[in-house]
């Protein structure tokens, strides 16, 4: 069997909202649920994709496994330690390691590339003499296909295609050699032919090293051709997660149907019209008595407004969040 | 009579290092009521094509040569002063990321009831109305007309970003990347709306995007634009199930397909876009093209007709014919 390598357990991530000061004196604080209880397991090697639209938490998911936002409740097991409320977290950040959606921000446009990439060494101690600095730094270099490295060396990131940047924030993650990493929507900035090169380097960084991912995306195609496990995100909460093939092929829940079926195929043609929703997701800060999706669920009925829905196994390790779940399979 | 003809558009913008060839010679056309997609990366010209249309175009741009003529009157040639009087009236423009596109500190509806009053004399209170009206024809209770942007959602700007391009009644829509910074849901509602609103009006459309897969079911025409000019321009059907232009196919292939059976990484397209300031000689594909022979990097090839509208920019196309 695989090994676990993290373990995360109802996770929750509450903000209080800022607001005037005669309602932060009297009334009660409003609370913005930006993940409300999700739970998932990463194997080593794995990737998993976290699919939802903006502001489905699946950023604040990531950012509360690193410890990178204040938890407010849940447990988070990697390498079978209790990282939650952990004070030393050096070992945990060389293991866990992040990459940002937008390469035009996310590096220090002061820096060279060899100090952007090498800093993460440097930080961590891992490294006594400036050779075996360079000879890390140009290893990670030539990984993540930035090749001769020497050409990088001391050039800034605005010398470098977006493409070229992401690379060099690869890695950058990488040089720690890291256990998982977690890609915030790496691709979603860069144009469909430069894309499927990073897609590429990360993969090949799973097969060679085990790196495990938890990526994040708002593309369902994507998560499907890269990924082992998929969970659809909705307002905090996980609405359904299995292998990539059930969710893409065999999904249950209401929403990642919707969401299967606007998405356009390209060369084929429509014979009936798309099933799309209505509305827009509402605010996360909203109190929602039962299922979360049910104010736009085309098939929501009264239970869902009242209950939550609890997570049913429709298949081993296929899980959905739907009252209406069972229903189905009673009346087939 | 077409609706837009665009003779062998040319548009460089100035820069200390020289001429940025953005747009290269593009040409084509479009009929009343008919939409055209046009498609690239970054880069490509698909903006610019579209700002040199409206006469838009930021300082340093130029329109140095070819023609657009909408509706028989050369836009290429006006002075500023005469395109006022057709830009929002004859062609309008949904601009990328409605987020920005609003006056922040004006209502929204006093943004669209401006544009009624300068070109249709409308008075204050005929504008607000019309204001309310455009409001409920793309999905918004007119009541929110004197909200500020700020109130609105993402998507609920766009949706007003193109009650305002409809202001004026015009024939010609373009919708410069409409839906690139929404949520996927809300972009199928979104396209569905242009898709409505185009059938109802008979407007022309040109929607630029970077995502060819969105464009199968809203375009009738598809242009794939590379480095500036048009490699392959066709039907809907042309482009997707029978593509020509070896890099239409290699765009294709970039998209992931949730219905083939084996989950592969396409190989994506090697190498970066050539600089526009001095292009490569020949086909401007040629550095990255997996086909390209001798006379792909010496002479540029002809934009070819191969089958009824369906129109290519490649050597190979002669070459099979020459062997065939």
């Amino acid at each position: 069997m695989a090994e676990k390598l993290l373990e995360v357990k109802d996770l929750k991530v509450y903000f209080e909202m800022k607001k005037g000061l005669a309602k932060s004196l009297f009334g009660k604080p409003e609370i913005l649920k930006a993940v409300d209880g999700v739970s998932f397991t990463i194997n080593k090697g794995e990737i998993l994709s976290l699919v939802g639209e903006s502001g489905s938490g699946k950023t604040t998911t990531a950012k509360a496994i690193l410890q990178l936002v204040p938890v407010t409740g849940g447990s988070v097991v990697f390498n079978g330690e209790e990282i939650v409320g952990k004070s030393d977290l050096t070992e945990f950040r060389k293991k866990a390691q992040m990459i940002y959606q937008d390469p035009y921000q996310s590096l220090n446009p002061r820096q060279y590339i060899s100090d952007i990439v090498g800093e993460p060494l440097e930080v961590n101690g891992l490294v006594s003499t400036l050779e075996e600095r360079d000879a890390k730094i140009k290893e990670a270099l030539e990984e993540a296909s930035l090749i001769p490295a020497e050409d990088y060396w001391f050039r800034r990131p605005f010398e470098l295609s977006g493409g070229q940047r992401q690379r060099a924030a690869i890695a950058g993650s990488l040089i720690l050699k890291p256990d998982l990493v977690a890609a915030d929507e790496p691709v979603s900035m860069l144009d469909a032919s430069i894309r499927t090169g990073i897609i590429d380097l990360m993969l090949k960084q799973r097969d060679m090293k085990g790196v495990a991912y938890l990526f994040i995306t708002h593309d369902l195609s994507l998560a499907w051709l890269i990924s082992d496990k998929i969970a659809i995100m909705y307002l905090g909460k996980i609405m359904e997660i299995g292998t990539a093939q059930e969710i893409v092929h065999e999904s249950r829940h209401p929403y990642s149907k919707a969401l299967l079926d606007i998405m356009p195929i390209p060369g084929k043609t429509l014979t009936e019209k798309r099933k799309i929703l209505q509305g827009e997701t509402p605010n996360a800060s909203a109190d929602i008595k039962g299922c979360k999706f049910c104010g736009r669920c085309p098939l929501a009925t009264e239970i869902c407004f009242e209950e939550e829905p609890t997570y049913k196994e429709v298949s081993p390790g296929h899980l959905v969040y739907c009252h209406k779940v069972e229903e189905e399979k009673t009346s087939d | 009579m077409k609706l837009l003809e665009v003779n062998d558009l040319k548009t460089y913008f100035k820069t200390s290092k020289g001429y940025v060839r953005a747009v290269d010679g593009v040409t084509f056309s479009l009929d009343h009521g008919e939409c055209l997609g046009l498609v690239g990366e970054s880069g490509c010209g698909k903006t610019t094509t579209a700002l040199s249309i409206t006469r838009l175009l930021p300082k340093g741009g130029e329109v140095k040569g070819g023609q657009i003529f909408l509706e028989g009157v050369d836009y290429a040639t006006l002075t500023d002063k005469e395109i006022e009087d057709h830009r929002w009236e004859d062609v309008s423009i949904i601009f990328q990321g409605a987020m920005n596109a609003f006056n922040p500190v004006k209502k929204v509806g006093w943004q669209i009831a401006e544009a009624c009053i300068r070109h249709k004399g409308m008075t204050k209170d005929e504008a607000w109305k019309r204001a309310g009206e455009l409001f409920e024809l793309v999905g918004i209770p007119a009541e929110r007309v004197t909200q500020y942007p700020h109130e609105f959602s993402g998507g609920m700007k766009q949706r007003a970003m193109i009650a305002m391009a409809l202001a004026c009644d015009p024939k010609l829509i373009i919708g410069d990347e409409p839906t690139t910074a929404l949520d996927v849901m809300i972009q199928a509602q979104i396209l569905e709306l242009l898709e409505d609103l185009r059938k109802k009006l008979n407007m022309g459309m040109i929607l630029i995007t970077h995502d060819l897969s969105i464009l199968g079911e809203t375009c009738d025409k598809i242009a794939v634009m590379y480095a500036g000019r048009i490699a392959e321009m066709g039907t809907v059907d042309d482009i997707f199930n029978h593509p020509a232009h070896p890099y239409t196919k290699a765009l294709l292939a970039c998209f992931p397909n949730i219905y083939s059976n084996e989950r592969t990484v396409p190989e994506g397209i090697p190498g970066i876009p050539p600089d526009l300031i001095d292009p490569p000689e020949g086909c401007r594909f040629c550095p990255r093209c997996k086909c390209a022979f001798e006379a792909c990097s010496k002479e540029t090839p002809e934009f070819k007709e191969i089958s009824e509208g369906h129109f290519v920019s490649c050597h190979l196309m002669g070459k099979e014919e020459n062997h065939g």
